[in-house]
């Protein structure tokens, strides 16, 4: 059973063992500088199917499918999926697992969706209510656009702290047993909001919470940033992961420049035009699951800290001036590390 | 986290680029005088042909709403649109760009739901707010001819 360790951090006693992962990108992802770490980069970014939030489907059923591959297991193996995205009433997730066959729980954390499902799922696992769980995030630049912003002929421009939504989908089986990384530690963040109204500064919106959730789990954990391999944020871009640093270093006196990285920072070539970087729940499901697990069971890093972040806002939220709460939550993963 | 929203704010303000507002005007005026240049173009050309002015200009208009229309069913207008901002929104192609882009992107939810609902989502701002202020035009124009 996990335990509360400090303020806010859980600690898991039979520490959850990450089985599988794959990711699944699309064409511009795939064209990016971690394009060859992925399992599946799109040839057509519609899938061939009639609609954007079909694509989307398709995307993070593609990754579920790759997981379950990788780890020789079938639906029918989990006892549950956990799964999110950023489309109205979770579609594009439920949609995916329809045919699944096991019991599924649709999850909304913005773009924090992937940590979330990890940190649930590991307390479900170390607590003895599932055998065998898969967690899965996904977005789609055009079902995002379409619902958040534009239609994708209108013309209009960007600002340059706007983020670029991510065509990805990432997917983690989790189980007792079986793997050499395991989630030692999650934390569950809450909201924080700082008065941001610019839905095109999302990483503005997210940093304090961020920057929150990680001094938390740092203090309760008793430990330095250097204790970590790697430190990174679901998708902050440029502008947030900025931010983020300069909170912690000032507000907090923690220096993560050492060992810090951002998902959405990451995903994007300077040239490919994607502005402060990527976001989407699909953005740090899909460096998750695809470079940084890779890198776990190559040796690179034997330490790390996932932490996703969201930006908790509606279209109608922000029409009617309402500011944008950001929210973090982390998980600790660690290579043949026990407690 | 001692910080409040005010110093926070200052905070990302320092951190948050620009846009590059002289550049982003320096190519609307190009690209929105280019588009401007080809209107007059094609206003010459069906004055040269015999129309009279008021023909040449709906003719123009007409010819300017397709091409904007064409372009953006092309995926193209976007693209120019990225760069020249202002300067493709305010002419009449941009309008096109306005009705043609909903159309396409709901048709997916259906004809009637998706497309026919959807059609005015951008330019149903412009219709009710530029029709609002002709007909206030119009009713100072009569009021003060009738005085």
């Amino acid at each position: 059973m996990a335990k509360r360790i400090g303020e806010r951090t859980l600690r898991f006693e039979n520490p959850p063992a990450v089985l599988a992962h794959a990711a699944a990108v699309g064409q511009k992802e795939g064209a990016g500088p971690l394009g060859k770490r992925f399992d599946l980069v799109a040839q057509d970014d519609r899938f061939d199917q009639k609609s954007w939030e079909l694509a989307e489907s398709h995307l993070q059923k593609k990754a579920i499918d790759l997981a379950l591959e990788k780890g020789g297991m079938q639906a029918s193996d989990l006892d549950m999926i956990l799964a999110g995205d950023l489309l109205n009433q979770c579609i594009g997730s439920a949609l995916a697992s329809v045919d699944s066959g096991t019991a599924y729980l649709g999850l909304y954390g913005a773009c924090s969706t992937m940590a979330e499902g990890l940190a649930l799922g590991s307390c479900l696992i170390d607590g003895g209510a599932a055998r065998r769980l898969l967690a899965a995030a996904s977005s789609h630049f055009c079902s995002a656009e379409r619902q958040y912003r534009f239609p994708l002929a209108y013309g209009g421009q960007r600002s340059p702290t706007a983020q670029w939504t991510a065509t990805a989908a990432g997917a983690a089986v989790l189980g007792q047993m079986g793997s050499d990384i395991r989630v030692t530690h999650a934390i569950f963040g809450q909201q924080v909001e700082m008065g941001v109204k610019d839905a095109s500064n999302m990483g503005a919106a997210m940093a304090p919470a961020a920057c929150d959730t990680l001094s938390r789990l740092l203090r309760d954990m008793n430990a330095k940033p250097t204790d970590f391999d790697c430190i990174v944020t679901g998708d902050l871009g440029h502008v947030g992961a900025d931010l983020v640093l300069t909170l912690l270093r000032e507000q907090e006196n923690l220096d993560l420049t050492p060992v810090y990285s951002d998902c959405g920072s990451l995903l994007y070539k300077e040239e490919q035009d994607a502005h402060a970087g990527g976001s989407g729940c699909g953005c740090s499901a899909c460096v998750l699951c695809g470079p940084l697990l890779r890198d776990m069971h190559e040796g690179k890093i034997r330490r790390l800290i996932f932490a996703g972040t969201g930006a908790l806002m509606s279209p109608t939220s922000i029409q009617q001036g309402q500011a944008i709460a950001g929210v973090c939550h982390a998980v600790v993963l660690e290579r043949g590390g026990k407690s | 986290m001692n910080l409040d929203k005010e110093q926070y704010q200052q905070m990302l303000q320092q951190k948050s680029p620009n846009s590059p507002l002289w550049k982003d005007c320096l190519k609307a005026f190009l690209i929105g005088g280019l588009i401007c240049m080809v209107g007059q173009g094609v206003s010459s050309f069906y004055k040269a042909r015999g129309l009279s002015v008021a023909d040449s200009a709906a003719a123009t208009s007409i010819t300017m709403v397709f091409i904007g229309a064409l372009l953006t069913c092309l995926h193209l207008y976007e693209k120019i649109a990225k760069h020249a901002g202002a300067g493709t929104i305010v002419p009449i192609t941009g309008f096109a760009n306005a009705i043609v882009s909903p159309a396409m992107e709901f048709k997916s939810e259906g004809l009637v739901l998706g497309l026919g609902a959807k059609l005015f989502a951008i330019a149903g701002p412009v219709l009710v707010y530029g029709i609002s202020a002709s007909v206030i035009y119009g009713l100072i124009l009569v009021i003060m001819q009738g005085a």
